[in-house]
């Protein structure tokens, strides 16, 4: 079984663009699973759902959501083999931006989009910084002046990655992303072992363990400062 | 080799490297008679963790990144594409395509039709794609008749199509003179004021309405932002071929757009209805169910009746900046041809 662990900020049209690969795929005559992490809600299991695609979701709550997959892309895995799928593809939405899901030996996808900002390659940490592939969306509805420069700031903080040009809408792009991300000779059955990319950040300070309580003496552990000199 | 040169030396030679530096936040002011590797051998374990810097890899990063871009500077000078093939391939139910080879020169327009769906966005993804017999039509597209090479495919900086559509906005908190000022950068260009003044004229050109340099890009109406990304993508884009996605007649001259791209040497693509459009181009692709269905020339009658379709077209441009500008329409407003004679040769 080939595994991809698609990851992105909110809204950046992951689903749209796994949707329309699922499509290229399915004309090659594979078969693909996906399971969605999110951390309150999601409703991206329906319209995997309904498009006739196996999918499984996982709601992190109060934990950390790249904590959470961490701590259970194992039983993922596991569920995609029982489903005797070709491709496996595992969906997460960044919530802080610094955070990545992607393991050393798994192909990583990081879906940012034109429409959030010509600054925003700055900003993301690993999740964009250690893909493998950034796709690109909403080219359509940007100049090309914009497309020009964002695609070239991702380039300049992941110059390792192919960047590509996908339309959630019309596909545009998205069979070409098939092609990239399919292995004929690559077979996981677990990630048992396997390492993450990049270490999620150590946090434990009051808030994390539940305190609500604001002031100097309730905060314990790792807490920090802004500096007002 | 880049390894052993300080950073001073680095950004002497590659005054590009700042970009890299700046974009991942690297602050090196102070450390510059360090090398590269020595400075990041000083940042300490704090600061990599608040930064969530991947430390191990940004040396490779700052060699690949100096790399990639003396490549696209070079291809700059010399791999310029004099011309696009496509190579047939088959339609949704393998029909093949019966078309022998399209060849598009620089400096010529194509137009394609064809209903909604019937697969102008697949055409169009495999130029992008540079598809080589593997994609779902089976078309190959050559490059200066030659297959392409992978760079077209696989290297952020150089994209074969740049797109306008009428869906576009600008999305950024810019001036017109900083917006451009950022995409010159982005492309490397040294004589920028020259460049920003160049497409400032030619965008005016196109306009309806006339705008400064320091005009928000936000603020820009219809017309006139469509003829800011005209001049922007024709001057200052990398990619040579140019897809425009049906630009609608209102608040900007289309002739003189197109006119504006092929004087840069772009390969124009058009996918309209618009008879205006589509007449102007010397060729047109149809497009029906997933393949090209044939390859029309224009013809001469065809081209005369376009001077038609621009006469009647002036008269409802004219009747419609009479309403805007207050006045009444009369009898003689829709009277066509009566002031733009058939032989004016703005619209020849």
């Amino acid at each position: 079984m080939n595994l991809t662990i698609f990851s992105g900020p909110p809204s950046s049209g992951k689903t749209s663009v796994i949707l329309k690969t699922i499509d290229a795929f399915r004309k090659q005559g594979k078969k693909v699973g996906v399971v969605k992490f999110d951390c309150l809600y999601t409703d991206d299991d329906l319209l995997y759902e309904k498009a006739g695609v196996p999918v499984k979701k996982g709601l992190s709550g109060g934990l950390c959501p790249d904590h959470f997959f961490a701590s259970n892309i194992e039983g993922v895995v596991k569920w995609g083999v029982r489903e005797g799928v070709d491709l496996l593809v595992s969906e997460s939405a960044g919530l802080c931006n610094r955070c990545s899901p992607y393991l050393a030996d798994v192909k990583g996808v990081c879906v940012i989009d034109n429409l959030s900002g010509i600054n925003t390659p700055k900003k993301i940490g690993p999740m964009l910084k250690s893909a493998d592939i950034v796709v690109i969306t909403k080219g359509d509805i940007v100049s090309q002046a914009e497309r020009e420069v964002f695609a070239a700031r991702v380039s300049a903080v992941n110059p390792r990655a192919l960047v590509m040009h996908v339309n959630g809408l019309s596909g545009q792009g998205a069979y070409e992303l098939s092609t990239l991300i399919y292995r004929g000779d690559s077979d996981i059955q677990s990630v048992q072992g396997m390492k993450l990319r990049f270490p999620m950040p150590a946090a434990m300070c009051s808030y994390c363990l539940g305190e609500t309580r604001i002031g100097e003496s309730y905060q314990l552990g790792n807490s920090k400062k802004m500096n007002w000199e | 080799m880049i390894d052993r040169l300080t950073i001073a030396q680095v950004l002497e030679s590659y005054p590009f490297a700042r970009d890299f530096l700046d974009q991942n936040r690297l602050n090196v002011s102070g450390s510059e008679h360090l090398t590269f590797a020595e400075f990041l051998k000083r940042i300490d374990a704090d600061e990599i963790e608040d930064q969530a810097l991947r430390i191990e890899t940004l040396q490779d990063d700052l060699n690949r990144y100096i790399e990639q871009i003396l490549d696209f500077l070079g291809v700059e000078e010399s791999g310029a594409v004099r011309s696009l093939t496509i190579l047939p391939g088959h339609d949704k139910d393998k029909t093949p395509e019966t078309f022998e080879r399209l060849d598009i020169y620089r400096s010529q327009i194509v137009s394609i039709v064809g209903p909604t769906g019937s697969g102008k966005s697949r055409l169009l993804a495999d130029i992008e794609w540079a598809a080589q017999r593997d994609t779902p039509t089976g078309r190959a597209i050559l490059i200066n008749g030659e297959n392409p090479d992978p760079k077209w495919r696989y290297s952020s900086n150089n994209k074969l199509v740049a797109q306008l559509s009428q869906n576009m906005n600008f999305v950024m908190d810019l001036s017109v003179g900083e917006f451009i000022e950022m995409h010159a950068e982005s492309r490397m260009i040294g004589n920028r004021a020259e460049i920003k003044a160049k497409i400032l004229a030619e965008a005016n050109r196109l306009a309806g309405e006339s705008f400064l340099a320091s005009a928000p890009v936000t603020s820009l109406s219809g017309g006139q932002s469509r003829a800011l990304m005209i001049a922007d993508t024709a001057i200052l884009s990398a990619s040579p071929i140019v897809l425009i996605d049906e630009i609608e007649n209102a608040g900007i001259d289309r002739r003189k757009a197109l006119d504006l791209l092929v004087s840069q040497d772009k390969i124009v693509l058009m996918a309209t209805h618009d008879p205006l459009l589509a007449l102007l181009a010397d060729r047109r692709i149809v497009i029906q169910n997933g393949g090209i269905r044939k390859v029309v020339e224009t013809r001469a009658e065809e081209k005369a009746l376009l001077l038609e379709f621009n006469q009647i077209d002036a008269v409802m441009q004219e009747a419609r900046r009479k309403l805007r500008a207050g006045e009444r329409l009369g009898e003689v407003d829709g009277k066509i041809g009566l002031r733009f004679p058939a032989d004016d040769r703005r619209f020849a």
